[in-house]
């Protein structure tokens, strides 16, 4: 299984975690992955909060290079994965759009490029049976509460991944590694994303929001797949505490960082180390 | 006695030019408020998406790119995913912010236009995303040092955040984009 993985902008910096995890992990999972070379920026919040035609021609040109890849474009950042189904949806049904595109990039994109999130293509590609032959330990009953948040599910007609409202594909992944995947229902609130400097205060009360259910529903730890959930929510727990006085000791870990774990990873190849909240009482339960 | 209403005394406001912006339609809107329900931040904001659609078919001007929904909108688009109407709200937001900047709308709380506008910067120049850069030139823009001021040492030691800016980007196609469409819309 080969894929085009576009790495994302966090990857190099706050999210550094989730690029070792996913590097680490794929091999291992029989999948290979070419960075398209010279990849750029998605143009992510910023550009669609203020030009539409430049935020489609910043993903555009990604998705260009990966055509010529003659491969499919896997994403593990939610932001990245949301702009590009985004700008092939725009350029694939709108006349207007593809020929704006098309003069900024000096060069025609169909919009045809499949985009996928390495979640799906372990679970619709590799399928659960092959994952779960690969592994090595287990999660011994841990209880997850997978958190999804907007942009993988949102909007759902654009976005297509699993269910925009209740989805599972991570919570399967955790049961398939023995984990307990928890049903419950703050999977696809917002933790406050894109705001995390600008209105900390109100990332503090959303984030909040859904550490606390979490705790509520029984989770031992969270797994996110999105860089910026993962920040916000991990981060903000020290000022949640300063806050409120309550100390939820959430650890907040990528699915790739389970999955090294039950595939025999060391902790420093997955990027632990660079949890804010500690992990250590998730790493005993693995065996 | 009939009542006659002047056409010319009923005020459009600026309903139009948000279609113009986003092309979405607005006015299938039911006020069902599922947006509003659904909308992470619509309980810290003085207004709420259903109410930003009721005031521009209302015919509201200008003033409205002052209210600070337009930039405490985290564009999560629940709005838009749960809309009977299908009407992509988050797009309608993404119109007025660019309205707002256009007409040098007040700036909201944490300034939110400014951060765009730097990390935008350094997207032109590096083709990547530069964050430590960028929230320094924002700390010195909006002079919030102190703010998070503790975060900074724990993301440095912990490796999460870059020191230096990204090299490998092809910087000339996203150059070629930027340029291409300033030019574009100064036309």
């Amino acid at each position: 299984m080969k894929y085009a993985y576009f790495p994302g902008c966090s990857a190099e910096s706050t999210a550094r975690d989730l690029y070792l995890s996913t590097l680490t992990v794929a091999p291992a999972l029989g999948i290979e992955f070419v960075e398209p070379a010279g990849w750029s920026c998605c143009g992510t919040t910023m550009a669609h909060q203020v030009d539409h035609d430049l935020s489609v021609s910043l993903a555009a040109a990604n998705l260009l290079k990966v055509k010529d890849m003659g491969l499919e474009m896997v994403v593990s950042c939610a932001s990245c994965y949301s702009r590009m189904k985004i700008a092939n949806h725009e350029i694939s049904t709108n006349l207007k759009t593809r020929e704006k595109t098309a003069a900024a990039l000096g060069r025609d994109y169909d919009g045809s490029v499949k985009v996928r999130h390495f979640v799906e293509i372990i679970i619709e590609d590799m399928g659960l049976a092959a994952f779960k032959k690969a592994l090595k330990h287990s999660l011994s009953g841990l209880k997850v509460a997978s958190y999804y948040g907007c942009l993988l599910v949102r909007p759902p007609e654009i976005a297509s991944f699993d269910d925009p409202e209740n989805p599972v594909y991570m919570d399967r992944l955790i049961n398939a590694m023995g984990g307990v995947g928890l049903d419950w229902p703050h999977k696809v609130e917002c933790c406050g994303g894109s705001l995390t400097l600008t209105r900390s205060d109100l990332v503090v009360k959303l984030s909040e929001t859904i550490i606390a259910m979490a705790k509520d529903s029984g989770a031992q730890c969270m797994a996110v797949a999105c860089p910026m959930c993962q920040i916000n929510l991990d981060m903000r727990q020290d000022d949640i505490l300063k806050a409120t006085g309550h100390r939820y000791n959430m650890p907040i870990l990528y699915i790739t960082q389970l999955m090294g774990l039950c595939l025999g990873m060391s902790e420093q190849a997955l990027g632990l180390n660079k949890l804010i909240i500690s992990p250590q009482e998730t790493l005993n339960f693995i065996r | 006695m009939p009542i006659r209403i002047k056409k010319e005394a009923v005020k459009r406001g600026i309903i139009n030019r948000v279609k113009e912006i986003s092309g979405i339609d607005i006015n299938t809107c039911l006020q069902c408020k599922k947006c509003t329900n659904g909308c992470p931040v619509s309980g810290y904001t003085a207004s709420s998406p259903s109410e930003v659609i009721k005031k521009l078919q209302l015919g509201a001007g200008e003033e409205l790119l002052d209210s600070e929904i337009i930039w405490t909108c985290v564009s999560c688009a629940t709005c838009f995913s749960r809309c009977p109407m299908e009407i992509d709200m988050a797009r309608v937001m993404d119109a007025l912010r660019v309205m707002a900047e256009e007409t040098g709308a007040a700036k909201p709380d944490g300034n939110m236009p400014l951060m765009n506008k730097i990390l935008l910067g350094t997207i032109k120049t590096f083709g990547r995303t530069y964050d430590l850069g960028a929230m320094a030139l924002y700390k010195a823009g909006t002079a919030s040092y102190m703010k998070d001021m503790d975060k900074v040492p724990m993301i440095l030691k912990k490796g999460k955040i870059a020191l230096l800016p990204s090299q490998g980007a092809d910087k000339k196609i996203v150059k070629q984009i930027f340029n291409h469409l300033e030019k574009a819309r100064k036309k």
